[in-house]
């Protein structure tokens, strides 16, 4: 298992102030937690303004005690105004789709444990990997910004179409500066995702340790890379995107806005621009960008079941040639977004046929997960009930992505809540049970400590069965022709809709406060949890032959030498249920 | 269940180099392209639009070519002759100096871009002007900012040699070079765009 | 532990796919002539959709029921047929939807985009601004009069910005709130944005596309049933998209003929 050295003694020299070790860390372990922490702190926000939504929908009367305070305008006497439920709206899903699921599953979990995974000490440029910490929080408290000055955050939604985007104040409440610190917040957000995207290839392609082939990755690290992969393609062209949309509102430019717009009576000064054009580099983005946040939750997944169920999947190889279909199609599908934008409507058909096709290798990988649960010695704990429940949530998600591939049906249920429970179910609730089963797996050899069972398995029931209650509805009120994006529902038409509503804000309420479980766990575990082993849960891949927490270096040193793939369980002959992809023992005998 | 069969001797990677990643710097270069692919695209769509116009090409961006071109030349010359003090143990004062040239040159193209735009200002094309002086400025603003990044690598290196003779991670200089010479490419690359689309 | 997963992930499968077997939000009828292709393949989707939404969570539970906690000791086994079968299941199932769905549902596409409107079709310009829609006749002489958004004068009722004074063909035409279209005749729909992005969505007439601005865009279509229906906008535009909308009144030939009139009379 030990090495000669051929190499220098260290990629960078132990930290030593408290500065070094714990702020402005070179270390991939600490940049991680930085990412998963700040996820943290994102999420909670964001769900709370999805909580002020669903209050506001069902009782738009009520006033919020002590709203008017925070709100800063937005919300006289406790009441939201209908900007401000747009506001609340476009910072929700822009917090949840750039600050939390791109940064926990990938940056966060991917920075912490790719390295170790493939026997490296570090990412490949530890300065450009703190960087790009940094510059993430910096884009963070752009964002955050919006809320505080007058012009308040935009209402644009997290897609902020042109002109609504590019206009400025004439076209409503907080497009003008709010905006431009949006389109800002995003563009920071891009260089730090590229400065991430950078690190994962170059460290997966030039730092795997002797033994460790690609194919002999663990499956997860295989995720971060085609994550990072799509990732380095897809912010390089949001970031200018966002920087044409703000010379269009800063200078004047008429990349978006086309001429003889009159809005609030005063005709712009633009001319030619084609708003069309901001979508097209928008979704070409976007797409991507929804498989950036579920590929590694994916891998995750895998990664935990194998571990949960003592076998190999059935085939890891067919689940990693998966995620790269998946990631290569990614590509061809963008204008299913825009079946009725006013595209080319023989686009529309080119666009649907491989966002069908995509349906291939994610059904390949779900019915992989399946088979391999037959015959399985499945172990039941917090990390691989959520894994399992990702499963769920995965087909539930991924089969009303089936209506919406097909531009005819979009016809009717474009812009419905259909839409919404659709990239919910995938995003808002698979995506972050991937999260969850990493945090509930990775916890102790991150922290050295366990966290309490009870409590995780109490917030996998909750969380799961409420976020069911929460976003299954979506669909239904969608086929009903629930339109969305509505901050009232005014309409006769919406009446009978209500009671559903109802059900639906409660249940986010309950299960939003179910979360308060699952921190309370993590905060409490961190410093009273049960100490943890080398590997409590009997794992095989390289994270799990070092101390719970690693070291600094993370192999105290030493080079490690893989002999096999990282997945050996229930070897026949061997000693215990597993060997460890770093061990070169023999099985006693072999057939 | 069948059994695995193990290969027990590990399988020869190419890993863990000593000085650091020789892919990171192509990693980089294929994200910058597809920035500007992205512009290029917006342009094409742009074009369609109806009030689309002509602009000749300040003639002080052939020179700032010529300039950048001899660059090329020069940290080429400045790696090679850090290669020979690597493998011979020698003084590195050659290279030093053919990187100091380089950066001379860098700068100068950056100078001479500052007076391409004051150029195209004289002849009342801003950046809002119309839509070819806004993809114009955009074109040559963006590059120019990653060629800077480049100049900050340039003075990167120039600092560690200085500091550290020959103790810089085997790759730096070479990742710097192949850098330096995609800016290059790059701008020729532009300057066809500029020259045939705007 | 696993069995409760089991039989919560069985539970919440059937009980999702109950308001749906028992039609309980679908959509509301459809009136138009193009809309039963879309209802076809909605439903056909929704059956596929749902026997794999119910296949995959039921054999999720099954197999979790029963290899989860299991005697210490218990050997691992694997899935006879292994990845092979699984794609190839994949393959087959997915591919033939695919190509099923995907060919057939172009020809509901197809009759929405791809065939031209009659050159008899009613033409009717739609404009959209925040936050209200407005339509146009053409009037007697069956064009539409030039659009001058410099003119655009609300508060004196100029919504399209007309100038009649100098473009004879804007004398006869007729601005409206209210879409009124005479039954079993095709409409085409002419759309303007004034401002920035909406959407013209009839659910009952199964219809819904952008408004863009700087684009000229058109669709058709014929309703076959008399009735009022909203028009409600469906691409966020602003603080007031969720009020943004406009009736449909489907009327007989002759209710339509009355209307006009009287619209005309209003101008």
């Amino acid at each position: 298992m030990e090495q000669a050295s051929a190499q220098p003694a260290h990629v960078h020299a132990p930290p030593q102030t408290f500065l070094r070790k714990h702020v402005f860390s070179l270390d991939h372990k600490v940049i991680g937690k930085q990412y998963y922490g700040l996820a943290l702190v994102a999420v909670f926000t964001g769900m709370v303004l999805s909580w002020l939504m669903r209050f506001h929908l069902v009782w738009p009367a009520v006033k919020i005690p002590g709203l008017e305070f925070l709100a800063k305008g937005g919300a006289p006497g406790g009441v939201i105004t209908p900007e401000y439920y747009l506001s609340l709206l476009t910072m929700h899903g822009t917090l949840m789709v750039f600050f939390v699921l791109t940064n926990a599953p990938f940056a966060g979990f991917g920075n912490y444990f790719l390295p170790i995974q493939i026997g490296a000490e570090d990412m490949a440029f530890p300065r450009f990997n703190m960087m790009s910490f940094w510059v993430t929080f910096v884009a963070f408290l752009v964002l955050l910004l919006a809320f505080f000055i007058p012009d308040g955050p935009p209402i644009s939604g997290w897609t902020a179409y042109a002109p609504l985007s590019a206009i400025g104040n004439d076209a409503g409440p907080g497009l003008g500066w709010g905006q431009n610190l949006w389109a800002m917040s995003i563009a920071i957000f891009c260089i730090g995702q590229l400065l991430g995207s950078l690190n994962f290839i170059a460290t997966t392609l030039d730092l795997r340790a002797r033994g460790m082939s690609l194919m002999r990755m663990p499956i997860c690290t295989w995720a971060w890379f085609v994550t990072a992969c799509i990732g380095l393609l897809a912010f390089a062209v949001l970031l200018p995107a966002c920087l044409l949309l703000l010379l269009d509102k800063l200078a004047g430019t008429s990349f978006f806005v086309p001429a003889g717009l009159v809005v609030s009576d005063r005709l712009q000064p633009h001319a030619g621009g084609s708003p069309l054009l901001w979508q097209h580099l928008f979704w070409f983005f976007g797409h991507p960008e929804v498989y950036i946040a579920i590929l590694p939750a994916i891998g995750i997944v895998s990664h935990v079941l194998i571990t949960s169920m003592r076998k190999p999947m059935l085939s890891a190889k067919v689940l990693i040639y998966s995620m790269m279909s998946i990631g290569f199609l990614s590509w061809m599908v963008w204008g299913h977004h825009m079946f009725v934008s006013g595209m080319n409507p023989f686009s529309s058909l080119l666009f649907s046929f491989p966002t069908l096709t995509i349906t291939i290798p994610a059904t390949i990988i779900t019915l992989i997960w399946l088979g391999s649960l037959y015959g399985a010695n499945l172990r039941i704990n917090s990390a691989s009930l959520f894994a399992l429940g990702f499963v769920s949530m995965f087909v539930s998600g991924g089969v009303s992505g089936f209506f919406l591939a097909q531009p005819s049906i979009d016809i009717y249920l474009h812009a419905t809540y259909f839409v919404v429970g659709h990239f919910h179910m995938v995003m808002g609730v698979a995506a972050i049970f991937g999260i969850f089963s990493g945090t509930y797996f990775w916890f102790p050899k991150m922290s050295g400590r366990m966290m309490n069972e009870t409590l995780g398995k109490l917030h996998f029931w909750i969380t799961f069965i409420g976020t069911y209650c929460i976003f299954m509805p979506f669909h239904y009120l969608g086929m009903a022709g629930n339109v969305r994006r509505y901050s009232s529902f005014v309409d006769d038409f919406m009446a009978p809709l209500m009671p559903l509503h109802k059900f639906i804000s409660i249940a986010a309420f309950i299960t939003g406060g179910a979360q308060l479980i699952f921190l309370y766990n993590l905060i409490h575990s961190r410093f009273r949890g049960a100490p943890a082993t080398e590997n409590p849960w009997e794992g095989t891949s390289l994270e799990w032959s070092m101390s719970s927490p690693p070291p600094w270096d993370n192999f105290g040193g030493r080079h490690p030498v893989v002999y096999h793939d990282p997945y050996q369980y229930g070897v026949k002959g061997s000693k215990g249920d597993y060997v460890m992809q770093d061990s070169a023992e023999q099985p006693a005998t072999s057939s | 269940m069948a059994t695995t069969t193990y290969t027990p001797l590990p399988v020869q990677t190419r890993s863990a180099a000593a000085g650091g990643s020789r892919s990171g710097v192509w990693v980089g270069i294929f994200a910058i392209t597809m920035f500007f692919a992205a512009v290029t695209s917006a342009l094409s769509v742009r074009q369609g639009s109806g009030d689309w116009s002509h602009i000749s090409i300040p003639s002080i961006m052939y020179a700032n070519t010529l300039v950048l071109a001899i660059s090329s030349l020069t940290i080429e010359l400045s790696r090679r002759a850090m290669s020979r003090s690597l493998a011979t143990g020698s003084a590195t004062l050659a290279a030093q100096g053919w990187l100091g040239a380089t950066l001379v040159l860098g700068l100068g193209f950056v100078a001479g871009q500052y007076l391409a735009w004051r150029e195209l200002a004289a002849r009342g094309l801003y950046l809002a002007t119309n839509p070819n002086s806004s993809f114009l400025y955009v074109f040559t603003g963006a590059h120019v900012l990653h060629l800077l990044g480049g100049i900050a690598g340039l003075l990167y290196l120039a600092a560690r040699v200085a500091v550290n003779g020959t103790g810089l991670r085997r790759n730096s200089f070479e990742n710097t070079a192949i850098y330096w010479h995609f800016m290059g490419v790059l701008w020729l690359y532009l300057l066809v765009v500029i020259g045939v689309r705007l | 532990m696993g069995k409760l997963f089991a039989v919560v992930v069985t539970i919440i499968a059937l009980v999702s796919a109950y308001p749906i077997v028992a039609h309980k939000y679908a959509q509301p009828e459809d009136i138009s002539t193009h809309g039963h292709a879309i209802d076809e393949q909605l439903s056909d989707t929704m059956a596929e959709a749902g026997f794999a939404f119910l296949g995959a969570q039921l054999l999720l539970g099954f197999f979790v029921w029963k290899f989860s906690n299991r005697k210490p000791g218990s050997k691992v086994a694997h899935l006879p047929g292994g990845a092979k079968l699984m794609v190839a299941t994949a393959f087959i199932l997915v591919g033939t939807e695919v190509l099923a769905l995907g060919v057939l549902g172009q020809k509901a596409w197809a009759s929405v985009y791809f065939t031209p409107p009659k050159p008899d079709a009613l033409q009717i310009q739609a404009q959209a601004g925040q936050f209200a829609f407005y339509f146009r006749y053409p009037g007697a002489d069956g064009k539409f009069g030039a659009l001058h958004p410099d003119k655009i004068d609300e508060g004196n009722g100029n919504y399209f910005g007309l100038d009649p004074a100098n473009d004879i063909e804007s004398r006869d035409d007729i601005v409206t709130g209210e879409l009124a279209i005479p039954v079993n005749r095709e409409i085409e729909l002419l759309m303007h944005a004034k401002d920035v992005n909406h959407s013209f969505y009839v659910r009952e007439l199964r219809i819904q596309q952008d408004f863009v601005p700087g684009l000229d865009l058109s669709i058709h279509f014929t309703a076959t049933k008399i009735g009022k229906y909203e028009i409600v906008c469906t691409q966020l535009c602003g603080l007031g998209h969720y009020n943004m909308k406009a009736y449909l009144s489907v009327l007989s030939q002759e209710d339509f003929d009355k209307w006009m009139k009287q619209k005309a009379s209003e101008q």
